[in-house]
């Protein structure tokens, strides 16, 4: 009886803003009003998230903010799954490549074509981030940045007390890793959670089987491909690299691993361009206290790229909110603050290169050479192909591999084994 | 007014809304649980017949969730890992916590003291015990270089970072949490067992040893049971402390079947698959539970 | 309590071996559990050069409670830098009113159960008690729906309702087996009397039930404060338990990892449940002795 007096009490109690907000008669006088869940939590992160934040509220916006650390969006994923069962979704979402299809699928995500219209989005969004914000034919989400994962790190200092030069091949790599270990240096500095062993795995498969062989095996998930020699060689070069970690690598956490290098603790890192956010928000110089050049990959482009969708939510003040954000995350000069801080490069054309820095440059150089030459090829690591279930499988086999003493042809063929499991 | 004469009882709405109040009282809990346990369990079970990946979806699709599930290392590692973890982590928490409780029970003369640095732990939460514990383990950080720093250059504790002993890990942490409430429990039973009996086995020129393991021990049976049934249960609902500890790594090798069952239905946008794992826990909790409360109710009834 | 009949045993030698032996046992045991505590209090109140040079053990150089005020009110989870404080107070929000719910009926229900052996009333118990053991995992997505449907999804009223719905199976249990212990002919001797249920209960029961009510608080307090999985799913932004926020917050990590902060703000974190088991741990044994373990 308690009870049922007690639920009715907080019936009441909780519908009581929802009439209110029902009941208002006006409707443009209703604040511009998003929550925003993410999962931008470590340093860079934090500030490009803010800029963000601050122009929301300077166009009029209430920004409510739910960040949901750990795991690289784990967490968020559990959060965003029963937020929207329990018919609560936050408005806008940070979110990446295939989850806005599945979730556009499941016909939660409302269509920004009116604010793509408005935005002409058509003209400034490059067509390789078309493909992942748009579902049947419709825009689902806005791109905001584009990152490239194909990156290595390292710190010059360390590297030239063994007389190196950020490596530019495979061997060169395993040359100068073997000669930092007998300096007694970390040659690579790494966090053995999944998703880092398969930013790893994916740069390797970029790098010695190219451009085509990384669509083939990766994103069209060919069983020859995945069962291939080059699949063999893909896991010897992933066994070297599990000898050039320290043993305290299980579970680190990819910006510790970063802060490595910046210490002279270990000589190159190999991560994504978010990494470089860390090194400038530490007051590092690119070129000076460290190098950023393309890990070996054979002129390719492995893309990540962040989005925000947005969700239906009732109520005229939220829907306000999503014009409000979609209309601001393409614009010019936030993309550059954003961008700037985040490490990344803009997601719109037309977005003057001045002021990003030389690693900036490059990456947006190879981008649009990448993409001429066909070698732009998606993230499985960061969820811009494959599902959940297909990418889950990747990443078990990876980071058993990568943990254990299991033999090169043995992890091929679970490969292929657990990934055609799992479609 | 509490003294209402017998001949002035008419059995009105009131009476016998009286006679059946135990049952109104009992109905909202039973209802709650009812729904909310039962109504789950039956939602869950159909759901893992389903081809649910995104979202739940309704449509029968038979066993294929369950053969994937059976076919996947991951499963295999986090169901091993389970027998492992519960395995040990009953059994020292019971050992242990019975020891300690012996052992207080020696008319120790700061046993108060003693006996609230026991149980401590079990007021803290997984997420701090798994925090303080993984720096405690962590070979760059924790005991290694401590006593590596004491002039013990070979000395060697990386379990946390060895896929092979992660596991054994989990269970140094749990064991170190749930022991001291294990203690409590027996310490607490030792104390209700009848004081004659043990004058009259002293008497009889019994020594300590033999009381305990003779009468003492034997007579703790229940609690025995209670103190099984209570660490089974937070075995197989073990998460957080791997989620804090471990992180399910090395690779995959500390996940146990909770870690399975969430990764699987949040990150994996394989709710049908989430579904099976967890019918196959619950089967599991009870094929321990179900026996342990026949039991407890039959002995029930003859007391 | 304590055994004031309990016979000595073996005399001079042997006696002071035995003695030696048993405390050299008690006192290694009590290092090992008091070491993660001292090694969190400790760094906790270290600055990051320190902890960075020092050894793991070494008490710290000066009291330096910078970590503390850091992790209670500065430091940041995502862009909101205002530490653990807001988080706590939801916490307090969520368990006091959950912990009250859950005992009381758990109190009244282990006494119709125990009191009133009304048709299927054991059937009805063992039903509820396997509530206690069911992993929680299974109840977040349909949990999800039926909070969206109540209107309290993503709200602390929707945590209490969680929090008092699991905790009623443990109440129950723990109230149950205590009156089954407490003689029958009180309650018939008061009902003759005319006493109606809430009368003895409020009367009788009650007043006897103080061990218990101890154990049943100290429990669920427990439980619901730590608790993390159900928080973590059915919370975001503002209305997190301290446990989520805790663990955000210990994510939220920077390129220099403020290990002082994160041992603070797990020492608050952990602070109440601490408080209460220094404070009624006692209780709690002498409780468990009163019924609540036996079988």
């Amino acid at each position: 009886m308690v009870q049922s007096l007690l639920k009715g009490a907080k019936l009441v109690l909780a519908l009581a803003p929802l009439c209110a907000s029902l009941a208002s008669p006006t409707t443009a006088s209703a604040q511009p009003t998003s929550e925003v869940l993410h999962y931008w939590t470590s340093g860079g992160e934090a500030e490009a998230v803010k800029v963000l934040k601050e122009a929301f509220e300077a166009n009029g916006g209430r920004w409510i903010d739910a960040p949901v650390a750990g795991g690289g969006g784990d967490a968020q994923a559990a959060v965003l799954r029963a937020r929207v069962l329990s018919g609560d979704p936050p408005s806008t979402v940070q979110i990446k490549g295939q989850n806005i299809h599945e979730w556009a699928a499941a016909g939660t995500l409302k269509t920004l074509d009116d604010e793509a219209e408005a935005g002409n989005w058509d003209a400034l969004i490059p067509e390789v981030l078309k493909r992942v914000v748009k579902y049947e034919g419709s825009y689902v989400a806005v791109p905001i940045n584009i990152h490239r994962v194909d990156w290595l790190w390292s710190n010059p200092e360390v590297l030239a007390r063994v007389n190196a030069e950020p490596p530019r091949t495979w061997e060169e790599f395993n040359a100068t890793a073997e000669k930092l270990k007998a300096a007694g240096y970390i040659p690579l500095a790494h966090g053995g959670q999944p998703w880092q062993d398969a930013t790893l795995f994916e740069v390797v498969v970029l790098g010695i089987g190219g451009a085509d062989f990384y669509k083939n095996a990766l994103e069209e998930l060919n069983e020859d491909a995945l069962r291939s020699d080059t699949m063999v060689k893909v896991f010897d070069q992933m066994r070297k690299l599990s000898t050039y970690v320290d043993p305290g690598f299980p579970g680190r956490e990819w910006n510790l691993a970063t802060a490595m290098v910046m210490r002279g603790e270990a000589a190159m890192q190999i991560m994504g361009d978010w990494a470089k956010a860390e090194f400038l928000a530490a007051g590092e110089v690119p070129g000076e206290d460290f190098i950023c050049t393309p890990t070996p990959s054979n002129n390719g482009f492995i893309l990540n790229s962040d989005s925000f969708a947005m969700f239906r939510v009732p109520g005229e003040d939220v829907a306000e909110g999503q014009k409000l954000m979609a209309s601001l995350v393409l614009d010019e000069e936030l993309q550059r603050a954003f961008n700037l801080l985040k490490g990344s490069i803009p997601a719109r054309k037309g977005v003057s290169s001045e002021g990003f820095d030389p690693c900036a440059l490059q990456s947006m150089e190879a981008l649009a050479s990448a993409e001429e030459s066909d070698a732009l090829v998606n993230s499985l690591a960061h969820e811009i192909v494959q599902d959940g279930a297909v990418r889950g499988a990747f990443l078990d086999v990876i980071t058993e591999h990568f943990n254990t003493d299991m033999s090169s042809q043995e992890a091929v063929n679970l490969l292929a084994e657990t990934v055609m499991l799992a479609r | 007014m509490s003294h209402r004469p017998a001949g002035n009882k008419r059995p009105s709405v009131l009476d016998r809304l009286s006679t059946v109040l135990p049952q109104l009282v009992v109905a909202p809990s039973f209802l709650l649980i009812l729904f909310f346990v039962y109504g789950f369990i039956i939602w869950t079970g159909y759901i893992s017949f389903t081809n649910s990946r995104m979202l739940p979806s309704y449509e029968l699709e038979g066993f294929r969730q369950y053969l994937r599930l059976f076919a996947m290392d991951r499963w295999d590692v986090a169901f091993n890992n389970l027998l492992i973890f519960g395995g040990f982590y009953i059994s020292l928490s019971i050992v242990i916590g019975c020891l300690l409780a012996v052992l207080l029970d020696q008319r120790i003369r700061v046993e108060g003291t003693l006996r609230t640095i026991y149980l401590y732990p079990m007021a803290v939460s997984f997420i701090v015990t798994g925090t303080a514990w993984k720096w405690m383990l962590n070979p760059s950080l924790g005991i290694e270089s401590y006593i590596r720093g004491l002039g013990w250059e070979s000395f060697r504790f990386d379990w946390i970072v060895d896929k092979d002993m992660a596991i054994y890990v989990v269970v140094i942490a749990a064991v170190w949490q749930a022991s001291g409430f294990v203690m409590a429990l027996f310490l607490s039973a030792l104390r209700s067992v009848d004081q004659e009996i043990i004058k009259a086995a002293y008497l009889d020129g019994a020594s300590t040893t033999r009381i305990y393991l003779g009468i003492l021990l034997p007579s703790l049976r229940p609690v025995f049971l209670s103190a099984f049934v209570i660490l089974a249960h937070l075995a197989i609902k073990s998460f957080d402390l791997v989620v804090a500890l471990t992180g399910g790594g090395p690779g995959y090798a500390s996940t146990l079947p909770a870690n399975f069952m969430y990764e699987m239905t949040f990150r994996r946008n394989q709710i049908g698959l989430g579904a099976a794992s967890a019918v196959m826990m619950l089967l599991t909790v009870a094929a321990i539970m179900v026996p342990y409360l026949y039991s407890e109710l039959r002995g029930k009834r003859h007391g | 309590m304590a055994r004031a009949e309990r016979l000595p045993g073996a005399t001079g030698k042997r006696r002071l071996f035995g003695r030696l032996f048993i405390w050299s046992l008690l006192l290694f045991a009590a290092l090992v559990y008091l070491a993660p505590l001292y090694v969190v209090l400790a760094t906790s109140l270290k600055d990051l050069a320190e902890i960075r040079a020092g050894a793991l053990l070494d008490l710290p150089h000066e009291l330096n409670f910078a970590a503390w005020q850091a992790a209670w009110s500065e430091a940041c989870i995502g862009v909101r830098c205002e530490g653990l404080k807001p988080y706590f107070l939801n916490s307090l929000l969520m368990s006091i009113p959950a912990v009250i719910i859950s005992t009381v009926l758990g109190a009244l229900s282990g006494f119709a159960l125990s009191k009133f052996r009304f048709k299927g009333a054991n059937a009805i118990f063992s039903l509820m008690l396997f509530g206690c053991f069911i992993p929680l995992q299974i109840v977040i997505l349909p949990m999800a729906q039926t909070l969206g449907f109540l209107g309290i999804a993503n709200s602390i009223s929707g945590l209490i309702l969680v929090h008092t719905i699991y905790g009623i199976s443990f109440t129950t249990l723990f109230f149950r087996n205590f009156y089954v212990t407490i003689p029958d002919d009180l309650v018939k001797a008061a009902t003759i009397d005319g006493a109606g249920f809430f009368r003895i209960f409020w009367r009788i029961m009650l007043p006897l039930s103080q061990p218990i009510v101890v154990v049943a608080i100290i429990w669920q307090f427990t439980q619901i404060w730590n608790e993390f999985l159900l928080g973590a799913s059915f919370t975001s932004g503002g209305a997190q338990p301290v446990t989520v926020a805790l663990n955000n917050l210990i994510n939220t990590t920077t390129s220099v990892k403020q290990y002082n902060v994160d041992m603070a703000a797990a020492l608050i974190a952990a602070s109440p449940t601490l408080l209460v088991y220094i404070i009624a741990g006692r209780y709690f044994v002498r409780g468990l002795t009163a019924g609540a373990v036996k079988g």
